[in-house]
């Protein structure tokens, strides 16, 4: 077993009448890019404020690498934070802002311009030290918040959404260099955010939050194929479920089931009811979205509920797309992809 | 073309509006007009008017006005002894109002902006307005009544074994400080009070203690706001000459000399006056290069 670098347990914060966090129990080990996945409001940032040490908690423990720290000023913990703002300081130069720590901490001045320019050169940013965070664009100010909360080799980094004031293309290219600093300097990452691709694509494990608890700790391919809860199966991916009547007749036993869209083909409704090993059930097409690379149908069942087809458009075009809105279909998907979600009871 | 055929159609006024819509520049001209004329004639011209003036003469049995031409006046402003001193002297007083008006101003804005419930803000906001809402005068003969012999100060400080500072320079130094204290302190609490907590949080994450905090973080940020509470401070300090004839005893500012010439040697007065204006723009360029002006 790896050490834990962080451990919750029974975390939980109230602010006056709101609860925004209801009790987390949560093991994070060490050099793992680990992500806090859920809606706004439901208490992501609060339980990374908890670990930094800005909030403190209503009740539970909070331990980094084995020692309590639930009572410490974050001036005292070993744990570095990139603000979903950067909250750079505005009268110090990038150079002046990425050493701040350092100097804090009283590293002889040329060692930390060294080390501040090191750090600056990580993220590309070399000769940009000279300049003010107001000269800088948001993807730089971006990563000087990164090379200044990674220059002093934290045990931890938090990073609350880091990326969310960025556009698309920035974003996804941040994503990439994100994981492979996290790589390189084997720090763990705790990172946070409501983009479910986002988790999916960067991280090790994911917790997934709602309402100020955690709803399903696991790897993204668990999260994403065998969600535990309704909501789980909601939030991550598309909502695609079938319940009560619906799930009777299609799959032929009660509960609730999620199919992920991309694993349902669509086929004209003469097609070939019965293939084994497959479930099957017609409907109406009531909307279709193309996207591009792929197409989204939005299918009302005959037998109630509606779900959701992903298509790669491989022969298909935008002309024949429209013409599939309002005409019938079949469809079709293997035994092993209805998933059974756990309800609580 | 459709629409010049509706734009010929429409009302003049609609017209106007239309046209002033499309040239900014014009618009700006015509609203700034009036105040610019205001500025220009009433006040640079005055300002001009007494400059000239000090170049101007006394007879000195009659004590009228020879408009010759001399430079005698300024002259006489560096090379007498009394003039030279009261000069430095006034510039003193206005350097220790402000240094004392900020080292008050920053704790009460502290408390004011970051420590008191957010609810109370506004309240005591109000509050350390109200000193202004009283009359000049009567705020300071209440601080002759204080500094007065027997007074509260003197009545206060008797069990230590001590009397008030009495009437003079320190007197008229603090009477001043409680006048445009409030000056101080409004820059200020605006500046703390919009001070990203992010900052703050992001310092202590980085290992900084509260102390470190405040020396890196805090007071670089207000720093700004300081030197603009001091244009104030400073400007209304040099200018004053009443507060130091109730408080001052026998101490003598510009303003007093500059009231004692109105009448026997009117451009001397002018000369003298011209000195606080020379003053207080050469601290606005030197605030300027704080960045102060832009937080104003
Ligand atoms: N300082 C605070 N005072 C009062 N309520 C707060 C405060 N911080 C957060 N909350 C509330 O706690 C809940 C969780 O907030 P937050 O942790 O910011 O969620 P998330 O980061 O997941 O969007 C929200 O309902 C929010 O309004
Ligand atoms: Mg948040």
């Amino acid at each position: 077993m790896e050490a834990t670098a962080i451990r919750l347990q029974g975390l939980r914060k109230v602010f006056g009448e709101t609860t925004a966090v209801a009790g987390v129990d949560l093991d994070i080990a060490d050099g793992e890019f680990f992500s806090m996945l859920g809606p706004s409001g439901s208490g992501k940032t609060t339980v990374l404020r908890m670990i930094a040490g800005f909030e403190s908690p209503t009740a539970g423990r909070i331990e980094l690498a084995g020692q309590e720290v639930t009572g410490l000023a974050p001036f005292e913990r070993d744990v570095h934070t990139v603000f979903q703002d950067y909250a750079l300081f505005p009268h110090m130069t990038v150079e002046q802002n990425v050493a701040y720590g350092l100097k804090v901490r009283k590293v002889p001045k040329a060692k930390r311009l060294q080390q501040a320019r090191e750090a600056l050169a990580d993220v590309r940013l070399e000769g940009f030290g000279a300049r003010r965070p107001s000269q800088l664009s948001g993807g730089q100010r971006q990563r000087v918040a990164l090379a200044r909360a990674l220059v002093g080799r934290p045990r931890v980094l938090l990073l609350d959404e880091p990326l969310g004031a960025l556009d698309l293309k920035l974003r996804e290219q941040m994503q990439v260099e994100l994981k492979a600093i996290q790589r390189e300097v084997g720090i763990t990452f705790v990172f946070v955010t409501h983009d479910q691709e986002e988790a999916l694509t960067m991280s090790d494990r994911i917790a997934v939050f709602n309402q100020g608890r955690i709803e399903q700790v696991g790897t993204p391919a668990e999260i994403y194929e065998r969600p535990a809860t309704p909501f789980v199966a909601g939030f991550v991916g598309t909502s695609n479920l079938l319940e009560g009547d619906s799930a009777q007749q299609v799959v032929g036993a009660s509960g609730t089931y999620s199919i992920r869209p991309e694993k349902i083909r669509v086929l004209k409704e003469s097609a070939e009811a019965d293939e084994p090993e497959h479930s099957t059930a017609t409907g109406t097409v009531v909307e279709v979205v193309y996207l591009g690379d792929a197409t989204r149908f939005l299918v009302d069942l005959d037998a109630g509920g509606r779900l959701t087809a992903l298509q790669q458009n491989l022969e298909t075009s935008s002309e024949d797309v429209a013409a599939y809105r309002g005409t019938r279909v079949r469809l079709r998907w293997h035994h092993r992809h209805t998933f059974k979600v756990p309800t609580p009871r | 073309m459709t629409s010049t055929a509706q734009a010929a159609g429409r009302s003049p006024v609609r017209r106007l509006a239309g046209t002033l819509h499309r040239r900014p520049r014009l618009r700006l001209s015509l609203l700034l007009t009036a105040p610019l004329l205001w500025l220009a004639v009433l006040y640079l011209g005055s300002l001009a008017v007494l400059f000239v003036s000090a170049f101007w003469t006394t007879n000195s049995f009659t004590s009228e006005v020879v408009k010759v031409w001399s430079t005698d006046n300024f002259h006489a402003l560096f090379t007498t002894p009394v003039f030279r001193q009261v000069i430095l002297r006034s510039i003193g007083v206005a350097l220790a109002v402000t240094a004392l008006s900020a080292v008050i101003a920053f704790p009460v804005a502290f408390y004011t902006a970051r420590i008191a419930k957010p609810k109370w803000r506004p309240l005591l906001v109000v509050a350390i307005l109200t000193p202004l809402w009283a009359s000049y005068l009567v705020k300071v003969y209440a601080w002759r009544l204080i500094l007065s012999q027997g007074g509260f100060a003197d009545w206060m400080l008797k069990p230590f074994g001590l009397s008030g500072p009495g009437f003079g320079l320190f007197a008229t130094i603090i009477a001043l400080t409680y006048l445009w204290l409030p000056y101080m302190i409004l820059p200020i609490h605006t500046a703390l009070e919009q001070l990203p907590a992010n900052l703050l949080d992001a310092s202590a994450d980085l290992g900084a203690r509260a102390g470190r905090t405040f020396r890196s973080v805090v007071v670089p940020m207000v720093l700004p706001s300081v030197a603009a509470g001091s244009v104030f401070t400073f400007s209304l300090s040099l200018g004053d000459y009443i507060t130091v004839q109730i408080v001052g005893g026998k101490t003598q500012l510009i303003g007093n000399l500059v009231y004692s010439n109105i009448e026997l040697n009117l451009p001397m007065a002018a000369a003298l006056g011209t000195v606080p204006v020379v003053v207080i723009v050469l601290y606005l360029l030197a605030m300027r290069r704080t960045g102060a002006l832009s937080s104003l």
